[in-house]
């Protein structure tokens, strides 16, 4: 598989939302490279006839019924905001000047 | 009297209040001495609630005073690892971005844990998010082991193995995604349960990876580890991966334990070379030992265990990437804004790069590539294939065998520091353990002795098939009965005496 290279890990870095810096992306370029190469032999054994598995425990669907729970209050709900107006959570702008 | 109640098992202790003998708020004080004596050297608490634990403890001698029938454990100390939420108390995960959040509700096993009238003294330190095997990856510095204090006490639930290897608490709550609590049973000679997956309710446990978190019971002895898989066992219709049936009394199967006619396979893969000689030779001491008493020691292959650690870190990377999503500076924890202001993008860019450590920015980019349209197949859905390759290994082991034993890490307690600025190092120590976190099956890590070489403590893991978390409890406490008969006391006895920083700490005026 193609060897990541510092480009895709500032793309990443940009997809996940951390602001990583120049030196950091250098840092994790080289151990993510080290990483994948130890975690690509997951494709030694990995043949098309074995199904995957994406829950140890095998379940059915969980329902429910569809009635209010006992839930958090408002207060309770906001109460480790950041920033808050007392009834909803309060944001940054969400565009910038150019957009 | 107060040295001397610390060092009870939960099980005693729980026997002396319901005697009347010692009342709760004695015991509590007991141990809150012993945290501030001790804490200073070995750091396992990110904070105490002395106050709010005396209160609880003296509501439950008041319960108990009046009449009231009362639990194996009502008004026992419990410690919780700091992943679990709690209501009045911050939690934090060990986690610079969640530092000071004190959440509106409590996690399902923190609330059983209160019902049963246990006393919380406090949340342990962990590695952030759980990410690591030595709690150095914790934002607010690292736990010492009580048998060293140069030496690193396993993670990522170092706290609360710590805090009960070194009597802080009888017992703590631990969370166990790869090996978080049967690593650090193994290198603190205390115990450690990761149930089987979903025996005990997520809810409220802050995610690393969802198919493979489990929470279970940190203690010094088996029993205690059974009644506390007790008490927070059962389903929760708010844990929708929560299984539904009931369970049977794990104290009971600790109290009728009996290995004579047990077929206990040895994984070929895991007792290799690549394991401490200390380790192999007190992991097959204890088998010869059960052997003695009447099991069968069979030896069994697992072919694709070799492969978990390269599908764990394949599969936990691309859910706690999914799962930390949530830390996006709006509804709790840090926001840090950009100088001159910024986007609600920026916001969360700034804040997530200063508020997650280097492991936690590690996994997280890994698991963001794992899941990548064009990588996925190979990558995430390869490791999923694993899991089904290592589900059936178990499957072919337990039509052989009751349990499994391995040793439950590699080598004894490193020193901090020494595998810190190498990923895949750190990565290895779960070898043993990973396994069972794949397949969802339950493991037990129990005391069997020190190494010789270097006089630190090494455990033993059992294994046994999904919903079968009582074979482990009576293997483990078969064991543990045969070998404190032939040391004459518990291992955690020959740990060293922490009292004279608890006398530095007197003089400092600290007491």
């Amino acid at each position: 598989m193609s060897e990541i290279n510092a480009e895709q890990v500032a793309h990443l870095a940009n997809l996940a939302r951390i602001a990583l810096t120049e030196e950091e992306i250098e840092h994790l370029t080289a151990e993510l490279r080290q990483i994948m190469q130890a975690v690509e032999k997951v494709s030694e054994v990995a043949t098309p006839d074995v199904p995957p598995t994406s829950h140890p425990i095998p379940m059915q669907n969980v329902f429910r019924d569809d009635v209010v729970g006992d839930v958090l209050t408002v207060e309770q709900a906001l109460s480790g905001a950041p920033e808050s107006d007392g009834s909803r959570f309060v944001v940054s702008a969400i565009l910038g000047e150019e957009q | 009297m107060s040295e001397h109640l610390v060092r009870l098992t939960a099980a005693e202790l729980g026997e002396r209040l319901a005697s009347g003998d010692v009342s709760s708020v004695e015991a509590t004080r007991a141990h809150l001495d012993r945290i501030a004596a001790v804490d200073g050297a070995v750091h396992a608490f990110l904070h105490v609630d002395g106050e709010r634990a005396l209160e609880t403890a003296a509501a439950v001698d008041r319960r108990r005073t009046a009449g009231e029938s009362l639990g194996p454990l009502a008004g026992v100390p419990i410690a919780i690892k700091d992943v679990l939420v709690t209501e009045g108390m911050p939690s934090t995960a060990g986690s610079r971005i969640l530092e000071g959040w004190v959440p509106p509700y409590d996690a399902t096993p923190v609330r059983k844990v209160r019902e049963a009238g246990m006393i919380p003294l406090g949340k342990t330190n962990m590695d952030e998010f759980a990410m690591g095997s030595s709690t150095e990856h914790s934002a607010y510095g690292p736990t010492y082991n009580p048998w060293d204090l140069e030496r690193i006490p396993g993670g990522s639930g170092g706290g609360s193995a710590a805090s009960v290897a070194a009597f802080e608490a009888p017992l703590a709550l631990g969370s166990d995604t790869g090996g978080s609590i049967r690593q650090p049973a193994h290198v603190t000679g205390t115990v450690g349960v990761k149930p089987t997956y979903g025996a005990v309710s997520r809810y409220g446990s802050i995610a690393l990876a969802s198919s493979l978190d489990q929470v279970g019971p940190v203690t010094r002895t088996v029993l205690d580890a059974a009644l506390l898989q007790d008490v927070i066992a059962g389903h929760d219709p708010l844990d929708s991966t929560s299984i539904p049936e009931a369970w049977p009394s794990m104290a009971e199967a600790v109290r009728r334990a009996d290995v004579a006619g047990l077929r206990i396979g040895v994984v070929k893969q895991l007792d290799s070379d690549g394991f401490q000689a200390g380790v192999r030779s007190r992991f097959h001491e204890a088998l010869e030992l059960l052997e003695r008493n009447g099991a069968e020691i069979v030896e069994v292959s697992a072919p694709h265990f070799e492969y978990s650690i390269a599908a764990y870190y394949l599969i936990l990377p691309a859910e706690a990437s999914s799962n930390l999503a949530k830390f996006d500076s709006v509804r709790f924890g840090l926001r840090v804004t950009p100088e001159g202001g910024g986007t609600v993008e920026q916001v969360m860019g700034a804040t997530r790069e200063a508020g997650f450590g280097p492991e936690v920015k590690r996994r997280i980019i890994l698991g963001t590539y794992a899941l990548s349209a064009g990588y996925y197949d190979a990558y995430y859905g390869s490791a999923q294939k694993v899991r089904t390759l290592v589900q059936r290994d178990f499957d072919a082991a337990f039509a052989k065998v009751d349990v499994l034993a391995t040793p439950t890490a590699p080598t004894t307690a490193f020193k901090l520091g020494e595998k810190l600025d190498d990923p895949l190092a750190m990565y290895l120590n779960d070898v043993a353990t990973i396994p069972a976190n794949l397949a969802g099956v339950p493991g037990i890590s129990v005391p069997v002795g020190l190494a010789p070489e270097d006089g630190l403590p090494v455990g033993i893991q059992f294994l046994a098939p999904a919903r079968e978390d009582a074979r482990l409890y009576n293997v483990g406490a078969a064991l543990e009965r045969l070998l404190v008969e032939q040391w004459g006391g518990p291992l955690l006895d020959r740990a060293p005496d922490l009292s004279s920083h608890e006398m530095a700490a007197a003089e400092e005026g600290v007491v």
